[in-house]
Parts: structure tokens; C-alpha cells; sequence
């Protein structure tokens, strides 16, 4: 029997496990993009709209951040959360938590990025209509923020995306404990190595699915509202 | 909407300039607007017209020299509105634009919708009040942020060539609700190259040359008798360089 039939035999079936699985990586994802998201959005739009020495220097680093290697975040995270690190205390490492802390440091940048650019790329458009209209610096925030929310949505995305499919990071500080911070990614690098090519096969399956599913049904969305709102 | 007792009339500027790197756009400009019929700011490309629009807002600060609102030269821009060239729709629907105005006017939540579709139906948008801002036709758009620029009930209005793209009829109508805005007791500032729209809507004339004050005149008088060579020239449809 090939791999790729049981594999499809294992989603059929509706396997517990794989379930589990698939539940808790969504879980830590979506969780660390939000956070990310509440920390990144407004930052990317101070940043955007701030101008202070040395912004340049931020800007650039901020974009370079958004290639950082998933085993260094991971890596930066163990080392925080580990037993004698500075937030040791909380007991966190090997825990979904610390998985969640890793994959937003992981997405912040991205998000953040991101945010600043479209922002700032608005702010030039809208300058001077809110000026003239006397708009304070919150209300610009705002205001920008809402207008621009179809592109910024496609930045949850870009992090979404990242988050869902690395590994480094969540196999670090997670541990790939069977059962309780096992994600799919961790699983499909764990099963291919044992040569559990079903499971792996089927894993990754249900991993691009889903976010192609994620995809389109953002894709629907940013259409219906662009067609409201312009 | 109350208005406060001070007025921002009248808005004088003295001895102003305004330059970025060598260029300058206005020079020692010295110019008095005050309460009554529109006042019409002509000149070729370049001359400085909209320099003069941005400073009377309030949107540029002059290199030199000084623009006070009734006597003031700190008062904020809240009894002021202007209507850019190329206006800027905010990414919503033709209401929400309206909408978002009347609210940083300081109109209350409760009247917004009400005192949005007015606006819209005095610029006759309230067909497409719904549609979003930005699908809107260049004419409409004009329109659009014209509603936007009388939602702040400004006591100075300030149009920087609001009819240049449009036809002969919606610039008719674009116009009339000028017109109106100005019988309300809106000081209308506006920019424009169009000469029959100068006679016909000017008060007074003010004709600007590569950004220095050239001629300040009531209409009649800016048109039967030019105060210098260049502007019988620029009357005449000569280029004036």
C-alpha cells in the first residue's frame, strides 16, 4: 500500500491523534499571530508615522528581522524561558505557551514591517487632507489603520503563514512532546525521521490545506470588502 | 454647528515668503482678505497659487513674513477648509467620507447621517452615497470633496482650481454650489486659470506672477483696467511667462 493512500486513510478515519495534532498547531499559531498582531499593528504605525534620530537605523533592522531564522528565535526563547534564564520562574519552556511566545517573537517583525510600510505609503496619500481636516495624531493612527485594514490583513497572513509552517522554533522550545506540544510541522519532521511516511505524508497534507483554505477564505474576503469599500 | 465668537477674517498676510531649497514659490507677498465675494486667485502654472492657498490654510508656515486670522497667527485651522487640486478620497463610501469630516468638525454622532445626506444632496451625490469614494468619477470625487470641505462649515473656503477637469456642466454646477456657499457668508478663496469663470464669480482679483503679487483688484476694475502690462496681457489670453 502507498504512503500517500494511508495517509488519506488516516484523515478518513479521523484519527485522534492526528487531530490533537492539528488542533494545537492552530491553536499556538493563530494565538501568536494575535498577540503579534495587537503589538505589531499599532507599532508599525507609530513607527510610520514618528520621526525621531535614528529611525532609519529601526526601520532597517525591523525589515531585517522579518528573515530571522526560526532556530535563533527559538534558540533566544529557550535561553529566556529555560530554568536558570531571566523568566525561568514561570516554568514555561516545553509548554504550548512558550511555543506561542516563540512564534510571535517569530511573526512581530513581519507584522510590524509590514504595517509600517503600507501605513506610510497611506500617510503620503493622506497627509494633507487630514491635516487640513485636523485630524490628531491618534485619530491618524486610526484612521489610517482603518483604511488600510485589507492590506494589513494580507500582513496577518505573511505571519500567519510563517508561523504555521516553521519548525525550528516550536521543536526548541516545545520539545515535541508527544501529546501536548506536538504541531504538525514538529511531527512530520519527527515521523519522516522514524519512517512514518503516512502520518507524515498525511500531516502535511492537512498543513497545506489549511492554509490554502486560510488563504482563500481571506482572499473571499478582502474581494466582498474592497467592493464595499474601495 | 455654533460658531465662536473670534472670526478668522480678516486673514492678512504680511510681507510673506515661502521657499524649499532654492526654490521659491511666494515672494514677499503682501495681500488682506476680507468678509464678501469670492475672491479669485489667477496666475500661469506656477505662479503660486496653491503656495497661497496652503499658506492661508494654515498648512505651510511662510519662510518669511507673517499670516494672521483676525489678527491671530496661531489659530488653528477649525474655521477653515480647503479643496485640493487632486483631492484625496479616504477609502470609504461616499457617506463615511462625509461623515468622517462632520466628525472632526465636531458635529454631534447623532446629527452626522442626517447632516450627511444634506451635504450630498446639495452636491448632488446622494444617489451614490453608498458607493465607495474612490470608484467615484473624477467629477464626482470634486463634488465629493467639496461636501467634505462644507461638512466643516468653514468660515474661509479655499479651492485650488476645483472646476480644471471638469465639463462645462458639472463645472456650472460645481459653481453654483460655490456661489451658494459664498451668499451663506463663506469667504471664498479660490485658485483658477479660467478667466470666464474669474468674471464671472470674483469679487475681487488677485493675479500672482512667478509668486509675487502682481494685481489686486475688484473684478471690474481687475478687467477694464489692468493695473500693469502683465496682467492686460494675461487678460487678453497672452502668455504671460
Amino acid at each position: 500500500m502507498s504512503e500517500e493512500l494511508s495517509a488519506w486513510q488516516l484523515i478518513a478515519s479521523g484519527d485522534a491523534t492526528l487531530f490533537a495534532i492539528v488542533r494545537l498547531s492552530l491553536a499556538v499559531t493563530l494565538s501568536a499571530v494575535a498577540i503579534a498582531a495587537v503589538i505589531g499593528l499599532p507599532l508599525g504605525a507609530l513607527l510610520a508615522l514618528a520621526r525621531f534620530p535614528g529611525r532609519s537605523a529601526v526601520v532597517v533592522v525591523l525589515n531585517g528581522f522579518m528573515g530571522l531564522p526560526p532556530v535563533i528565535v527559538g534558540l533566544s526563547v529557550y535561553l529566556l524561558l529555560s530554568r536558570s534564564g531571566p523568566l525561568g520562574e514561570f516554568g514555561l519552556l516545553f509548554t504550548p505557551a512558550a511555543m506561542v511566545i516563540a512564534q510571535a517573537v517569530l511573526v512581530l517583525p513581519i507584522i510590524a514591517a509590514l504595517t509600517r510600510q503600507t501605513i506610510e505609503d497611506l500617510w503620503h496619500e493622506y497627509r494633507e487632507e487630514l491635516t487640513a481636516m485636523d485630524v490628531g495624531p491618534l485619530g491618524q493612527v486610526a484612521t489610517l489603520l482603518w483604511d488600510s485594514r485589507f492590506s494589513l490583513f494580507t500582513a496577518l497572513l505573511a505571519g500567519f503563514g510563517r508561523a504555521a509552517a516553521e519548525v525550528g522554533t516550536v521543536m526548541i522550545v516545545g520539545g515535541n512532546i508527544n501529546g501536548f506540544t506536538r504541531t504538525m510541522t514538529t511531527t512530520v519532521a519527527l515521523e519522516t525521521s522514524k519512517g512514518n511516511l503516512p502520518l507524515a505524508v498525511g500531516l502535511g497534507l492537512i498543513l497545506i490545506f489549511l492554509i490554502i483554505l486560510i488563504n482563500a477564505a481571506a482572499w473571499g474576503v478582502r474581494l466582498w470588502s474592497e467592493q464595499r469599500a474601495g | 454647528m455654533m460658531r465662536a465668537a473670534s472670526s478668522d477674517l480678516p486673514l492678512v498676510l504680511d510681507r510673506v515668503s515661502l521657499s524649499a531649497g532654492p526654490v521659491t514659490m511666494l515672494d514677499c507677498l503682501s495681500l488682506t482678505i476680507t468678509p464678501g465675494a469670492p475672491t479669485l486667485v489667477v496666475g500661469p502654472n506656477g505662479s503660486g497659487k496653491t503656495s497661497l492657498l496652503r499658506l492661508c490654510m494654515g498648512l505651510a508656515a511662510p519662510s518669511a513674513g507673517s499670516v494672521s486670522w483676525g489678527g491671530r497667527t496661531d489659530r488653528g485651522p477649525a474655521r477653515r477648509a480647503i479643496l485640493f487640486q487632486k483631492p484625496v478620497m479616504l477609502r470609504r463610501s461616499a457617506t463615511a467620507n462625509v461623515v468622517y469630516a462632520l466628525g472632526q468638525a465636531g458635529c454631534p454622532r447623532r446629527l452626522r447621517a442626517a447632516r450627511a445626506a444634506e451635504l450630498l444632496e446639495r452636491v448632488g451625490l446622494l444617489g451614490l452615497a453608498n458607493h465607495p469614494a474612490r470608484r467615484l468619477s473624477g467629477g464626482e470625487q470634486q463634488r465629493l470633496a467639496l461636501a467634505r470641505a462644507l461638512a466643516r462649515d468653514p468660515e474661509i473656503l479655499l479651492l485650488d482650481e476645483p472646476t480644471a477637469s471638469l465639463d462645462p456642466a458639472a463645472t456650472r454646477f460645481v459653481e453654483e454650489i460655490i456661489l451658494m456657499a459664498a451668499q451663506s457668508g463663506t469667504k471664498v478663496v479660490m485658485a483658477s486659470h479660467d478667466l470666464g469663470q474669474v468674471r464671472r464669480l470674483a469679487g475681487d482679483v488677485v493675479f500672482l506672477v512667478r509668486g509675487r503679487l502682481c494685481a489686486h483688484a475688484a473684478s471690474g476694475d481687475f478687467f477694464e483696467y489692468p493695473s500693469t502690462p502683465k496682467a492686460a496681457a494675461f487678460i487678453r489670453g497672452d502668455l504671460v511667462l
